[in-house]
């Protein structure tokens, strides 16, 4: 402790604080959906059926072939028609999504608060992370088949790799926020290491893990879908290659509808908790 | 409460060196530093900025190891932080995503008690933030939020408050407003306080010694006895004592940077002189 004190510091935010690594920030939440007014809303959805109408009419006066675009009227109609058959894919997808998601998120938070106890492995183990998030684990799918087989296994084990990283990579930046006045605060009441990790460094990085769970959600969501065209025989990928091969177009957007359907609510899930636990940082 | 002897400071610094070691070599910020606090009395540390005042203070307060000499606090050596000792932080340093009444509560979350409702109460009454309780630091004006950090540091009703540089982020009003209350709660508790501030007319108004620190690294300069009675009003820091007294700090710091300033005086004065023939 004796050499190891650092000169006081309460610069608000120290430059290389780790900002430099994180692939967005909190404007997010910030600047995200928001609550919007009644009159706001109205307009929303006004330019929405104005948007969709249009398309529709359009489809209909140029006589568009369905497998080029089906009309919006028969998205909607094969939605409601086919769902009972798609809905099992979706119970499938999501299966792959959550267990994935919550063994990429729990081993990422993990590393993240370990690894930035210690300053030289970081350094270390940096560079295998950056590959880790920037390789497109998709890419190794077909290995995992080849490995596992084409069940539920190669399909989560490619959701966790694609949203551990990312989950890993945020929480880090969040937990190298040091505020060196905050921890010297608490140790002037006598905190121990691991008070000073729960009630200070822990909801200092919150804000950036709730940004890295968003992202490697995301993330997972994508590559659950994308291993799923890959290969397998069920899903709401495999329903996309399999309406596409068979051109049943209205059924296939119907499942592009449910995906982005899905990629929103985990956007708003993630808001919501934002803005009622880390509202404090905008 | 005060155990110790007439002779025993409340709080003792006895050859405080402390070296910070940094990628460009080694940095004596306190050199040989000795300074005695006695029981129920406010003393203000001045300097120039950068001489090692918060070093000095941390030090006090056992978050910083010296790396020679000794912090006595009743004659025993601190060597960590201490219940007895409160501390007041440069720019409130409240916890953000806590409302006030969480931020004062920390100091017993820490320490597993429980918080002394009437006291706090009595405390947040006090300095005028009853009702705020619910309110998050961004909610609340920078005065506010250093009045908050004075009732967490009292919370735990320490024997010593050492306050380092508090006020310096507030604007000049908000700032004699804020040492006429730290006056108010010295005239209630009789609490022993450290204060460093790099304002003289601050350091006057509280205190009843005024320590000068030299420029880096920092020793103890001079000491100044203020003698004006309490409370301290308008009038009495309107006086020639008061003007005369910050004056002759102020010497004693701009004296410490002297070496430059005066080469540059002269260099231009003997300019002057070649111009005017």
């Amino acid at each position: 402790m004796s050499g190891g004190d650092a000169i006081p510091e309460f610069s608000k935010a120290k430059s290389g604080d780790g900002q430099d690594v994180s692939l967005t920030n909190l404007s997010a939440f910030a600047g995200g959906p928001g609550v919007k007014s009644g009159a706001e809303v109205a307009a929303i959805l006004v330019v929405a059926v104005v948007i969709i109408g249009g398309i529709e009419l359009a489809l209909r006066i140029f006589h568009v072939p369905q497998y080029i675009m089906p009309p919006p009227s028969a998205i909607v109609y094969a939605l409601f028609d086919e769902f009972p058959l798609i809905a099992p894919h979706l119970g499938y997808t999501l299966v792959e999504l959550f267990s994935g998601f919550a063994i990429g998120a729990v081993v990422g938070l993990l590393m993240a608060a370990v690894i930035t106890q210690f300053p030289f492995a970081e350094k270390i183990v940096a560079p295998y992370i950056l590959i880790l998030v920037t390789t497109p684990m998709l890419a190794l799918v077909p290995l995992l088949i080849l490995r596992f087989g084409f069940g539920y296994t190669p399909r989560i084990i490619a959701v966790a790799l694609a949203a551990g990283p990312m989950v890993m990579i945020n929480a880090a930046t969040g937990f190298r926020r040091v505020d060196s006045a905050k921890i010297a605060l608490a140790r002037s009441y006598g905190a121990s290491t691991l008070q000073i990790f729960w009630k200070i460094r822990a909801p200092m990085a919150l804000p950036m893990i709730l940004v890295g769970l968003m992202i490697g959600a995301i993330f997972g969501l994508l590559t659950a879908v994308g291993a799923e065209m890959v290969g397998g025989g069920f899903g709401l990928g495999n329903r996309l290659t399999s309406y596409s091969s068979m051109i049943q177009m209205p059924q296939f957007f119907a499942v592009v509808l449910i995906l982005s359907t899905l990629g929103i609510l985990i956007y708003v899930l993630f808001f919501l908790i934002g803005k009622k636990w880390a509202s404090w940082e905008a | 409460m005060n155990t110790g002897s007439a002779r025993t400071p409340k709080l003792g610094v006895q050859a405080a060196s402390k070296v910070y070691t940094t990628a460009s070599g080694d940095l004596l910020a306190l050199d040989r530093c000795s300074l005695d606090v006695h029981a129920n009395e406010i003393v203000s540390i001045v300097g120039p900025s950068g001489c090692g005042k918060t070093t000095l203070l941390w030090s006090m307060s056992g978050l910083h190891r010296l790396t020679s000499g000794a912090i006595l606090l009743d004659g025993k050596e601190v060597t960590g932080p201490r219940p007895e000792i409160g501390i007041v932080f440069q720019e409130a340093n409240l916890l953000p995503w806590r409302n006030l009444d969480a931020n004062i509560n920390f100091p017993f979350e820490i320490k597993g008690e429980k918080p002394d409702r009437a006291w706090i109460a009595h405390l947040l009454h006090r300095v005028g933030l009853d009702g705020f309780g619910g309110k998050f630091p961004r909610e609340l004006s920078g005065g506010m939020q250093q009045r908050a950090a004075i009732v967490r540091a009292l919370a735990l009703k320490p024997s010593v408050l050492l306050m380092d540089e508090p006020f310096g982020a507030l604007d000049s009003f908000t700032r004699e407003e804020m040492n006429r209350l730290v006056e108010e709660i010295w005239l209630d508790t009789k609490t022993t306080i450290v204060f460093i501030t790099h304002s003289i007319e601050e350091a006057i108004f509280l205190s009843d010694r005024v320590v000068v620190l030299t420029a880096r690294p920092g020793r103890v300069a001079k000491v100044y006895d203020v003698p004006f009675p309490r409370p301290r009003s308008l009038e009495i820091m309107a006086t020639k004592e008061v003007f005369d007294l910050t004056n002759r700090i102020k010497m004693d710091i701009v004296g410490e940077r002297r070496p430059k300033a005066q080469e540059q005086l002269e260099h231009k004065s003997a300019e002057i002189v070649r111009i005017r023939p």
